[in-house]
């Protein structure tokens, strides 16, 4: 308990507010590299997983590739491209390793969204003389976006938790609370940082949950709803037979 | 219905409770500590998991046993928070340590720097059932390093020539070299230098070296035996002022073995110089041996066998 105390007291000094290791100072490049990696992982991955969802076509390639390339230890493949690309080019380094972890989320949101939409929908929008390209934008993607939308949160919450390695190329971000205390055990200075890393995985997953709220078409949140009474309905005598 | 099923899983649960009981004894006693550590007669010698310090623990390792000694070796036991607790409670006998390093860790606030006052602040440090043997000229400590080109045009070979150097100087380092006394801050108090600082968190190794040979920093904090500063030709910084803390290679050993294993130890520390704990290092970076092999051919070479 005194530990957290520390840590809270750490937290809140007003030292923290001055100097180029305050903490505004490290919660922008921390956001800052969370924020720009995400553009660049659902810049490429968005088209790609549209792609994928609309034609059905090569999905199995593509998971196989981005799931290998996540499955790299962040860390490693840090230390290599650093070494192969120069300290001189870090943020590309960090954003590369960002990008990596976060599309095989992005991608998966994309391509499931627009696979998650009913088959009759699609083939309706045809029927009524939509071109291929008016299928995709105006009954696909408005669909698929919730699921999307939960593609890039959990990208988002992946590469917010990974930036804490940027400071291991001296990118600064939270995590160089993390390393600088470790060496010198000073835990009141760790646990700081691990909470403002929380608290920005916190803030952020809060931002999309309601971006997602807010990109689910009505009708669909419509329907959803009603689907769940009559399922929650159906569900009650069912149970009643088993007592 | 739910009685049956639950029956097997009672059994288990009993089965795993009584094994617990076993292994934990009478519940007072550290299930994985060796029953009574030092009865045997065998010295444990430990290392860190860092590959010199295993070659240094090697070495006494290969003399002790010469000596008739059992031994029993546990390397790469993580850094100090992981084995100063065995050393403490006699479950490690005998360790290589670093002075400087050893003294800040006991003694945070610690402002000794040169070898032999870190070396008798360290005595008092250690607690009463750890002894350091005499330590080695051997040094493996934070050093200052820029390249040969960046030497020869600004014409520095020391920390005080840093002051006249008309650019910028960038150091990186490890993250918390921001906060150690040798750090920015004692490159300004004891030689006047301003430097900008990049946090790089290899502890030296190959981020850093290569950012110091592509000039990404002007100068970096590489170990003084790393067998690439003279490979890449750095040029290490003299530290007329003495603000890096000696880290002169010392055995830390159990008091009650103290006496019994000094001569021993004390031998190999005499011929451990820095020169030799560098070539030692070589031998493992470049010809990839292991320590053992290594430390076999060192000591034979320096009479300390058989």
């Amino acid at each position: 308990m005194n530990l957290f105390v520390d840590a809270l007291a750490w937290l809140f000094s007003l030292d923290r507010l001055i100097g180029g290791n305050s903490i505004p100072q490290r919660v922008l490049e921390h956001a800052g590299y969370t924020v720009l990696s995400l553009i660049v992982s659902a810049v490429i991955a968005i088209p790609v997983g549209f792609a994928i969802g609309h034609f059905r076509r090569g999905r199995e390639v593509t998971v196989a590739l981005s799931g290998a390339a996540r499955a790299l230890p962040s860390l490693g493949l840090l230390t290599v491209l650093a070494l192969m690309l120069g300290l001189g080019a870090a943020p590309a380094v960090a954003v590369i390793v960002f990008v990596v972890l976060g599309t095989p989320s992005v991608l998966a949101g994309a391509y499931s969204g627009i696979e998650s939409v009913d088959p009759a929908t699609v083939k309706a929008a045809r029927a009524m003389g939509m071109t291929e390209w008016q299928v995709l934008w105006k009954v696909e993607v408005p669909l698929g976006l919730p699921l999307l939308v939960g593609g890039l949160r959990s990208a988002a919450l992946q590469i917010v938790a990974t930036a804490t390695l940027a400071a291991y190329i001296g990118l600064g971000g939270l995590g160089s609370y993390i390393f600088t205390a470790i060496p010198l055990r000073q835990y009141d200075v760790m646990l700081g940082g691990a909470i403002l890393i929380m608290v920005l995985a916190i803030v952020i997953d809060a931002l999309f949950a309601g971006l997602g709220r807010l990109v689910t078409p009505r009708g669909v949140r419509h329907r959803r709803r009603e689907s769940e009474r009559s399922l929650a309905l159906s569900a009650r005598p069912a149970r009643g037979t088993t007592l | 219905m739910s009685r049956i099923p639950n029956r097997p899983r009672l059994a288990l649960g009993a089965a795993a409770l009584a094994a617990a009981l076993t292994l934990t004894g009478c519940g007072a006693t550290d299930p994985l500590a060796p029953a009574d550590p030092g009865a045997t007669g065998t010295i444990v010698v430990g290392s860190q998991a860092y590959y010199s310090n295993e070659i240094v623990a090697e070495l006494y390792a290969q003399v002790l046993e010469d000596a008739g000694y059992d031994v029993e070796r546990r390397y790469q036991i993580g850094q100090r928070d992981a084995y100063i607790p065995a050393l403490e409670s006699g479950e490690v006998d005998v360790f290589p340590e670093y002075t400087g390093n050893l003294l800040q860790f006991l003694e945070p606030g610690t402002t000794s720097t040169d070898a032999a006052s870190v070396y008798s602040e360290l005595i008092d440090a250690l607690p009463d059932n750890l002894v350091p043997l005499a330590y080695a000229a051997a040094q493996d400590a934070d050093s200052y390093n820029i390249t040969l080109e960046f030497s020869n045009q600004y014409g520095v070979t020391s920390l005080a020539d840093l002051a006249g150097v008309p650019v910028p100087i960038i150091v990186g380092g490890n993250p918390e070299l921001a906060e150690r006394p040798y750090g920015p801050k004692g490159l300004l108090e004891y030689y006047g230098v301003e430097v900008e600082f990049v946090a790089i968190g290899d502890s030296g190794g190959p981020l850093t070296k290569q950012a110091i040979s592509d000039g990404t920093i002007t100068m970096g904090d590489v170990y003084s035996a790393d067998p690439d500063i003279a490979t890449s030709d750095f040029v290490t910084l003299d530290d007329p002022e003495g603000m890096f803390l000696a880290q002169n290679l010392v055995p830390i050993v159990s008091a009650d073995l103290a006496d019994d294993i000094r001569a021993l130890l004390d031998a190999v520390s005499e011929k451990l110089t820095t020169d030799e704990l560098v070539s030692l290092n070589l031998r493992s970076t470049s010809e990839q041996l292991s320590s053992a092999a290594i430390a076999t051919a060192w000591l034979t070479a320096m009479g300390l066998l058989g």
